[in-house]
């Protein structure tokens, strides 16, 4: 076939890498920040190499401040560049929290349009790596919260490279989320060029009848267990939605998907309390409430710091209580 | 370390020159734009409060007695550089070209407020606490790798220096030789905490020795010393010799806003005899009467043009109208997501309903 697109097998943190390459190969502007992003390559190795192609004026390896990378990175994307700024942990976000929340974004709404921050913030997070502790947060929800930002959180590969291309394309800030569980997890055969995953479009993964199950980042591959599982031992049929973007939410996927089955599984690791799920309960009771046929359920991270990791694993959902609650919904 | 670092002044409190560096520079036109610019910026600073007094406007920041700290300082910037002024600086904003419309609309809480005139790099008021460093750091940083010879300067006052970001702002402008000026003016209190309690450090200027660039104190209320420092201290940045910290000493005549009472925490006398002894305005009116640049008639005709400019922006900004409510809707992202565009769709037809 004359028109095949050229691929390589690649892990998850391979085609992140792939997509900042792409696009810095693209467009001069581009510029990474971060601590030891350069001759290091990162700490999950997600720069490798971008230091020798693009010199360590492009590839900046910072002091250690998180404020300090984001603040900077602000005032260069205020003024021409496209930053993107990594932050070694999503738990290591918080001394920048006051950049993102009171200026990245908010720029453009206090000026009117007058000033603009077309800035990708990538962040590894996630629990069931075996991290130190304060390294497994998984608090989505303080940006979601957050006006002017957009979240987004792929759980594969070939999303990985397309939503990062979509995020930096983006004129105004991103949190890029990139679960650690999922950076070496797999391989998918990756385009060479550039592609676009489009920012707010969530993907169906399997289809099913009998229930919906929404998750995202490394919840998907537990979802997808219990789903196989749950269809061979009772029969039952999920629709599974990896969500990909969880602001803004794709309305249109999650509403469709529960109309059809009438019920609905939210499965993520972050704490229930002040969660995701809570907003897609809304958004079904919003959009679908006479459809459902059972309580929605929600199967998450508990109400409690992320443990140390000998105990990590009794705090993550897996795909026992998934199932469990599966049943629960169906039966009810 | 104050020894290291004394107060630099060109002109003392009597209006004589004490540092004649510069005095083949400091001309009449050059006094009399400097001395204009501050007598606009005091009156728009008195005109302010009457209106937050009036109900006019809301509460509002004075920043009388600073005047020659702010002024001198923006007076240095060319075109194309980034200016980060915090909610006291309107003296440095109006100086580098803001709108007085714009910032009397700022504190009747119109959105317009913070949008500066076209192509002008003006950033809205810092809010929190010396976030703007950064910001002023970033920007430079991005005209150091365009290879364009613009900086940034960044206002933020001495409670700022106890503050995580300032020490990163200066600490990442070093590092990467950030053509940025950090000007700090120490009017000597954060609200109601006097310097003393903010640190234990004799002089802000000192802290420029722990990133190994150029630390400078100045007279705050001396405006030749304030704009011929500045303009050097710009001049290394355009020449890639990197960032400076500037401490130029000052004082606060009024409140911290017009919502608090000075009087609860400090001993307002200080604040009078400043006005009769220091004050930046009188130090140059006695310049220029030593030089004979003095005329009764010149103060009055220019005065009189300021309060003329005044009055028409206090009209603009009474003539503005209400405050479009859809702009919290229409800038939160370049496209609204669909939250916020059915937010704005609601609000529509509500205020439809209403007529």
């Amino acid at each position: 076939m004359s028109t095949a697109v050229k691929t390589q097998k690649q892990t998850m943190v391979q085609a992140i890498t792939d997509g900042m390459r792409t696009m810095m190969r693209e467009h001069d502007d581009v510029i990474v920040l971060g601590e030891d992003v350069g001759r290091n390559g990162g700490v999950f190795r997600a720069t490798d190499g971008l230091i020798d192609e693009f010199s360590d004026k492009r590839i900046i390896d910072t002091p250690l401040a998180e404020s300090g990378i984001i603040g900077t990175s602000i005032g260069l994307a205020m003024n021409g560049f496209r930053p993107i700024a990594e932050m070694q942990f999503l738990g290591f976000i918080y001394p920048a929290f006051n950049q993102i929340m009171t200026h990245a974004s908010r720029i453009r709404s206090r000026t009117l349009g007058h000033f603009t921050v077309p800035l990708v913030i990538r962040a590894p997070y996630g629990a069931g790596v075996r991290a130190p502790e304060i390294h497994s947060d998984s608090v989505e929800a303080l940006f979601t919260h957050m006006p002017g930002i957009k979240v987004v959180v792929p759980s594969n590969a070939y999303d990985a490279k397309g939503l990062l291309i979509a995020s930096i394309e983006d004129p105004d800030p991103v949190i890029f989320l990139e679960p650690m569980r999922c950076y070496r997890s797999h391989k998918l055969e990756i385009p060479e060029e550039k592609y676009i995953v489009e920012i707010g479009k969530g993907a169906r993964l399997q289809e099913g009848e009998d229930i919906t199950l929404i998750a995202w980042g490394a919840m998907i591959d537990v979802v997808k267990k219990a789903a196989k599982e749950i269809e061979e031992s009772e029969g039952i049929t999920c629709d599974v939605l990896d969500l990909r973007t969880l602001f803004p939410l794709d309305r249109d996927l999650i509403a469709e998907s529960v109309q059809k089955t009438g019920r609905a599984v939210i499965v993520h690791e972050a704490p229930g309390t002040g969660g995701v799920g809570n907003d897609i309960v809304s958004l079904i009771n919003d959009t679908s409430f006479l459809h459902m046929r059972s309580p929605i359920k929600r199967v998450t991270g508990h109400d409690t710091p992320v443990p140390m990791f000998a105990i990590e694993d009794d705090y993550l959902p897996n795909s026992d209580r998934v199932k469990q609650a599966i049943i629960d919904t169906v039966r009810f | 370390m104050d020894t290291q670092f004394p107060i630099k002044q060109i002109l003392n409190e009597d209006g004589i020159v004490v540092n004649s560096e510069y005095e083949s520079e400091m001309t009449e036109s050059l006094t009399k734009e400097l001395y204009t610019k501050m007598l606009r910026a005091r009156l728009f600073d008195k005109k302010s409060v009457n209106l937050q007094r009036q109900g006019r406007i809301g509460t509002y920041v004075p920043f009388e007695g600073q005047e020659a700290a702010q002024i001198g300082s923006a007076l240095v910037l060319k075109e194309g550089d980034w200016m980060f002024p915090t909610y006291r600086d309107h003296a440095a904003t109006l100086t580098y070209g803001h709108s007085l419309r714009n910032l009397f609309l700022y504190w009747k809480g119109y959105p317009m407020g913070c949008v500066p005139p076209e192509g002008k790099k003006i950033f809205p008021p810092a809010v929190p606490i010396a976030s703007q460093l950064l910001h002023a750091t970033g920007t430079a940083w991005a005209e150091k790798m365009k290879g364009t010879d613009h900086g940034s300067i960044a206002y933020f006052g001495d409670g700022a220096t106890s503050e995580g970001d300032f020490h990163e702002g200066l600490n990442f402008a070093s590092v990467f030789d950030v053509p940025v000026v950090f000007f700090n003016q120490n009017n000597g209190f954060a609200i109601s905490v006097p310097v003393e309690k903010q640190m234990k450090s004799k002089t802000i200027a000192q802290k420029a020795v722990a990133y190994d660039i150029p630390g400078i104190r100045l007279d705050g209320n001396d405006v030749f010393a304030v704009y011929f420092e500045t303009r050097e201290a710009m001049k290394n940045a355009r020449n890639g010799n990197g960032p400076t910290l500037i401490e130029a000493v000052t004082y606060r005549y009024g409140a911290h806003t017009t919502a608090d009472d000075p009087s609860k925490y400090r001993d307002q006398e200080e604040s009078k005899r400043r006005r009769e002894q220091t004050d930046p305005l009188v130090r140059i009116e006695r310049y220029m009467e030593h030089k004979g640049f003095w005329e009764d008639s010149w103060k009055a005709k220019v005065e009189n043009e300021i309060t003329v400019e005044i009055e028409k922006a206090v009209e603009e900004m009474e003539a503005f109208g209400a405050a479009p409510s859809t702009d919290m809707f229409t800038h939160v992202f370049e496209t609204p997501t669909w939250t916020i565009q059915e937010q704005l769709d609601e609000f529509e037809a509500r205020a439809k309903e209403e007529v």
